[in-house]
């Protein structure tokens, strides 16, 4: 960024200040041992970006290559948006959570659901059993999605799922009840849990195996695009990180998943520049607040060369790195976790610091439950006093230029580049998660961040050092046993009074087209609409894509 | 004394939760100290935790749940552990599992119940300390 002569110039009076400042002073006072994922500089200068040419590789926001950002105002125009997760109990108690956090100044709602319908299970099947209702809200059928939604504007409120697998036949529901609104899928907006492929890698929550499961959120992708143009497909990398991988690996997923249903839709005939502008990166955000602001930067700006190199993107949108990341699960801790709000709070002002488009900020009881009212609302709140009281969105992009952040922000995209080099040596993300080798690679950082805390290298406040004598006392939220009989006696009832030679008629109709090429949704809706449930129309795709099993470990 | 075999430790994980960063990462530290330990994958039932624990000739059975239902699964896995194996199994869990929990699990077949945070080694040392080799 500057010239040969300054150089030079910096060159020899940092080496003079080592030997006439520096030097002296260590002796005084010797640093202290640092610990991080990437060993840092005592200080950064000139030097460190001498390679860096400002139009090429810095620039300006929203233009190529959008390290600055992706929009040219960024936040001085508009915020970012705030959501809070949540689902529990029985689809009412969430409808009443949902509308007192919209009440809150929330932009839209996320629902999560109970692990029997991210499995597609209903509430009756015997392996549902005692888990039913209990981290989500159990979704077995239209009448359920109904109940969330009732007395919220579907047009009005942005739409998030946490159903993976099956989110085409949850999507399925939500545009049938909107459509019972009086709401066009064409006005429905919302995000998509859509990333078939970091259930094997992150949270486990997957069903079939990789095929079944692509082609599944192929199909929908299809009919989204054509019908519901406001809906954005998520990536989630998230997970990923919270499994235990690393920074890089976590980018490199992103990125190499993406890669993987690009390629995929190219198959379809599917335009890379109609499609790429739907997708939303998911990402998580841990306590190292620089390199969590570098890895945002970083990611940007090489998601823009890739698809303008390796994609020929002519649409300026395909070029966005648009990221709606959260705060770090696995960075809250069960032991004191009131010290998770300070938390929050590092991790939330790295993604804004790192321009995110939207931001989950965790409840300080997430490490134990599903959180409180009062916990959600201390997040959504953090979020706000961050946007209206901290100044940190009066400028665009306020770190660039720091020697450090550019230097840092160049170095992990070097890396993120490596590694996304060494999946695609073993033959793509799909390649790589089938032969295990990428599961085995997070479990082994995993146990190496394991290892580095139990020696104390890696320190965590309240758990290996500064620990304190008295045991916090919290609330958390236990779940209700009655839900679970309620929803048995509710997914009974709705199957007692549907038409049931209809639906049986649907649902074959559905393995037909299953095995066939045809695309699913339009089936999907027709089987919602007559009250199949989610467990039905699951058993048919179980029965024929099949069911994955993990490799051994 | 003579050369004993290492000790075996199956790993499970009984219902529906996925999260096995925990488990995979015990996995790891446990070889390291010394043990073999099968790890079984995702979405067990008691039962075919309890054959496998059979199977595999093991000493140990460590259960982990993250998602509320370690009340339920648990002690059914140690009341057919003992119904199938007799009294041999030295059973352990762990998780996110509230305080209050704890002593319903420790009075039905669970041993010690280890929380967010502990150390490998307190691990591996309660286990030597507490099995029963057959």
């Amino acid at each position: 960024m500057v010239t040969k002569k300054t150089l030079s110039r910096i060159r020899k009076a940092r080496e003079a200040w080592e030997k006439g400042v520096l030097e002296g002073a260590l002796v005084k006072s010797p640093e202290r041992e640092m610990f991080s994922e990437f060993p840092k500089k005592r200080l950064y200068t000139p030097e460190d970006l001498a390679d860096v040419d400002y139009l090429r590789d810095i620039g300006f926001p929203g233009d190529y290559p959008y390290l600055r950002g992706i929009h040219p105002s960024m936040y001085r125009s508009r915020l970012w948006g705030m959501a809070e997760y949540s689902g529990f109990g029985l689809p009412e108690d969430t409808n009443r959570r949902w509308k007192y956090l919209l009440q809150q100044g929330q932009t839209g709602v996320s629902l999560a659901c109970d692990l029997p319908t991210q499995l597609g299970y209903d509430p009756d099947h015997p392996k549902a059993e005692s888990e039913v209702g209990v981290v989500g809200v159990s979704c077995p059928s239209i009448r359920e999605v109904e109940l969330l939604f009732d007395g919220i504007r579907m047009d009005k409120t942005t739409i998030r799922g946490s159903t993976n697998h099956p989110h085409m036949v949850l999507w399925a529901m939500i545009i049938a009840v909107a459509e019972k609104q009086g709401v066009p899928p064409g006005k429905l907006g919302g995000t998509v849990h859509w990333d078939c492929l970091n259930e094997y890698l992150g949270r486990g929550a997957y069903i079939f195996p990789p095929e079944g499961a692509m082609r599944l959120a192929l199909d929908f992708l299809e009919y989204g695009l054509k019908n519901i143009p406001k809906l954005s497909y998520m990536v989630n990398a998230y997970t990923i990180r919270e499994s235990g991988a690393t920074l890089v690996q976590e980018g490199a997923y992103a990125i190499g998943a993406a890669i993987a249903y690009i390629d995929a839709t190219l198959g379809r005939g599917i335009d890379p520049d109609e499609f790429v502008p739907r997708l939303s990166f998911n990402l998580a955000i841990h306590m190292d607040l620089f390199e969590e602001v570098a890895k945002f930067r970083a990611l940007r700006r090489l998601w823009a060369r890739i698809m303008k190199e390796r994609f020929r993107a002519r649409n300026p949108a395909t070029l966005h790195f648009r990221f709606g990341p959260g705060t770090g699960g696995s960075t809250f801790t069960a032991q004191e976790p009131e010290n998770n709000i300070a938390r929050a709070t590092v991790e939330s002002l790295a993604a804004i610091l790192g321009g995110a488009t939207y931001l989950h900020t965790a409840s300080y009881d997430e490490a134990l439950a599903i959180p409180t009212e009062k916990a959600v609302t201390i997040a959504l709140k953090t979020q706000m006093i961050l946007a209206y009281e901290s100044g940190i969105t009066e400028t665009v992009d306020p770190l660039a230029g720091s020697y450090y952040v550019e230097a840092l922000t160049n170095h992990i995209e070097t890396k993120i580049s490596d590694y996304l080099r060494e999946i695609e040596a073993r033959g793509g993300m799909i390649e790589a998660i089938n032969s295990g080798w990428f599961q085995s690679e997070i479990a082994r950082a995993a146990y190496q961040k394991q290892r580095e805390i139990e020696e104390g290298k890696r320190i965590i406040v309240g758990v290996n050092k500064f620990v304190s004598d008295e045991k916090s006392r919290f609330h958390i939220h236990r779940p209700d046993p009655g839900v679970a009989e309620e929803m048995k006696r509710r997914v009974r009832k709705i199957r007692e009074e549907r038409e049931d030679l209809k639906v049986r008629e649907i649902l074959s109709g559905l393995t037909r087209a299953a095995q066939k090429k045809e695309n699913l949704v339009p089936a999907v809706l027709d089987a919602v609409k007559a009250g199949a449930t989610m467990g039905e129309i699951c058993s048919v795709f179980r029965e024929v894509f099949g069911e994955y099993r993990g490799p051994a470990f | 004394m003579g050369e004993q075999r290492p000790i075996r430790v199956l790993i499970a994980k009984p219902g529906l939760d996925g999260h096995d960063r925990g488990v995979k990462v015990l996995a790891l530290g446990l070889r390291d100290a010394g043990m073999e330990v099968i790890y079984c994958g995702l979405r067990q039932t008691p039962d075919e935790i309890v054959r496998t624990a059979l199977q595999e000739g093991v000493d140990v059975i460590g259960l982990s749940s993250l998602s509320g239902g370690h009340n339920h699964y648990f002690p059914r896995v140690a009341d057919l552990a003992t119904q199938e194996g007799g009294e041999g199994f030295l059973i352990i869990g762990g998780g996110i599992i509230p305080e209050e929990d704890i002593p319903y699990l420790t009075q039905h077949g669970i041993k010690a119940i280890f929380g967010p945070g502990t150390p490998i080694k307190e691990i591996a040392d309660f286990i030597r300390s507490h099995v029963k080799r057959k």
